[in-house]
């Protein structure tokens, strides 16, 4: 089946979240939402009922703001009744909150201090080593994010111990709150950074093509004797035209009438997706004939 | 005297624990010849994770080990460990309560001469702070042991400072231990001093030279700065009319601090506060900053003379 269809659905959830609650980091949810998707709909081995195996594969997302787009995959996944979230995301004495925590099942560990979750990965991949285990770790991280100088400690242990369990993924969208990333902070070629460490990089041209993601990660799992980084190439605010490359829609809030037009927007790709991927499995099944 | 260090005891006790627990982990910054951890690395190269000068990384990669189930002893100078990796002892170890100790070696004043920069006075206040986060100031080898077999057995965060020359024996073998109890060594009828790590000895000599002169002094051992044992602070309240505290850290936020404020609060009476000064501090040994600054036996045996003369003046 295409993800695609699913990642605008999860896209029109997130807007419900984001609208409800008067709070969210929209424009990176709308970015990240395809790497998120594809992880935990095509590549990792976790559910809610083998969350407790320690054989699982590990997931943090280090730019824990965008952990409304993540909270609608985990409900996507089973693990908490999404309209839940949605009623409850940032409300006080929620597990809701703005960025991932333990309350919430599905969770592996706190985050959202950005330049964490890339060292909390390599401990987990490190872990996984030393008890022969076949876990896989995955990190996310914005690439705003990678300004952080502890990210760089982080990657030089991984590459040092070789860690092949260990894969991360920068969402490269360009943008950060003050402007663009190249404006606030160059830090130069992004793969770059994470070859001298000693690196396998993977370079995603459409980062918000799920099955470009699904490939890269394929690449990735069967990559030995190096840490792979995959380079995500996305878009911020992807799906909702008003929303696309604005950095106002880093943490922006919805009017009713914005909420009204992005609903109507992402409804009517949902629809298109899904009549093209009903044309394309219809057209398999009779090719099959 | 003894020449086992308390970073000594550390190994000593870890390497005896690793033989039946192969989830046990060492984590260092280039420090484990600093830590006295290079046997443990010898020995248990599988357990033992070299993270380079990079605190930072190594306080989160110790969390993300006891994330998946390993028991983690992350050792570090002090001074780099309890500031430069603050928020990560506090977001990933405390926050996330994972089972990470975090050992400050040569903790306080014990690279004297190196100076300012490698002086850890705030780490007590600092760690003190984060919410989950337990401080330990051990005095001898033979606590040390029993808090760090302590420590193996629960799944806490703490944080341990350590000095870096050996402190003398307070206790022997058979030190009655109980974790978050501290080993009361006496209370005086006129002064009880409350102190921790490598100033215990010191505050049993001035304890001694005191009772000599007729001021009835005893000395508790507070290793447990938090949790704090407010039990035996309180018993000391009740019993000797003036409360000392000695230790070697900033006045501001550690164990004179905390004392104060739970006898403000349950039992009101005068406290002196002994420490070293909120300021760049003179430079020498550990030894000599200790005498410049009044914290050893004899400045000790001086300042609460004084102290107490004063009081009972009122």
């Amino acid at each position: 089946m295409n993800l695609t269809s699913k990642t605008y659905e999860l896209r029109r959830d997130i807007i419900d979240m984001v609208y409800r609650s008067g709070a969210g980091h929209v424009g990176g949810d709308l970015s990240v939402i395809d790497i998120l998707a594809t992880l935990y709909f095509r590549v990792m081995n976790v559910t809610p009922e083998n969350f407790a195996d320690g054989e699982r594969d590990r997931f943090l997302l280090s730019k824990g703001h965008c952990v409304d787009a993540l909270y609608m995959v985990l409900g996507e996944k089973g693990f908490f009744d999404k309209e839940e979230a949605k009623n409850t995301f940032s409300a006080y004495q929620s597990r809701y909150i703005g960025h991932p925590n333990t309350e919430v099942p599905g969770i592996e560990i706190n985050s959202g201090s950005l330049g964490h979750g890339l060292a909390l990965g390599v401990g987990m991949a490190l872990a996984a080593k030393m008890d022969h285990k076949r876990y896989r770790t995955y990190v996310v991280l914005g690439d705003g994010e990678m300004a952080e100088g502890s990210n760089y400690e982080a990657m030089m242990a991984a590459g040092h111990y070789r860690l092949d369990n260990l894969c991360a993924t920068v969402d490269v969208n360009r943008l950060q709150i003050s402007g663009t990333t190249k404006e606030v902070m160059d830090g130069g070629d992004m793969g770059a950074r994470f070859r001298t460490f000693g690196w396998n990089v993977i370079e995603v041209s459409d980062g918000n093509d799920c099955g470009q993601l699904e490939e890269a990660y394929r690449l990735a799992a069967s990559y030995r004797g190096k840490p792979t980084a995959v380079i995500a190439n996305t878009q911020k605010g992807r799906g909702v035209s008003f929303m696309e490359d604005r950095k106002e829609w880093h943490h922006g809030v919805l009017s009713k009438e914005q909420y009204e037009c992005a609903v109507k927007e992402l409804t009517e790709k949902i629809e298109s997706w899904k009549e093209a991927e009903c044309d394309e499995s219809n057209n398999q099944q009779t090719g099959n004939l | 005297m003894n020449q086992i260090t308390n970073r000594q005891a550390i190994c000593d006790t870890l390497l005896q624990a690793a033989k039946e627990d192969k989830d046990i982990v060492v984590t260092c910054s280039d420090s484990r010849g600093s830590a006295s951890l290079a046997p443990f690395a010898k020995q248990f190269p599988e357990q033992f994770i070299e993270l380079g000068i990079a605190e930072q990384n190594l306080v989160t990669v110790s969390a993300g080990l006891a994330a998946c189930g390993k028991k983690v002893f992350a050792a570090s100078p002090a001074s780099f460990l309890t500031t430069r990796s603050y928020e990560q002892a506090k977001v990933d170890v405390a926050y996330s309560d994972t089972n990470v100790t975090l050992i400050g070696i040569s903790g306080g004043v014990s690279y004297g001469a190196l100076g300012m920069t490698h002086h850890s006075c705030q780490d007590i206040a600092a760690f003190a702070a984060l919410p989950g986060m337990r401080v330990y100031l051990p005095s001898d080898r033979f606590q040390t042991k029993k808090l760090i077999e302590s420590l193996l057995a629960d799944k806490k965060p703490a944080y341990i400072r350590v000095s870096r020359s050996a402190t003398e024996d307070v206790y022997d073998e058979t030190i009655d231990f109980i974790l978050d109890r501290a080993n009361v060594l006496g209370i005086g009828k006129d002064v009880t001093i409350i102190t921790c790590g490598e100033l215990v000895p010191f505050a049993l000599k001035a304890a001694e030279q005191l009772r000599a002169d007729g001021i009835d002094t005893g000395v508790i051992d507070m290793y447990c700065i938090k949790p704090l044992d407010e039990a035996a602070v309180l018993k000391a309240a009740l019993l000797s009319k003036l409360i000392v505290t000695a230790e070697e850290h900033s006045p501001y936020g550690g164990l004179g601090s905390m004392v104060s404020q739970l006898i403000c609060r349950k039992h009101p009476m005068r406290v002196i506060t002994l420490s070293l000064p909120d300021g760049h501090m003179v430079e020498g040994t550990n030894r000599e900053i200790f005498q410049y600054y009044g914290l050893d036996a004899e400045g000790m045996t001086r300042r609460i003379r004084e102290a107490f003369a004063s009081e009972a003046a009122v």
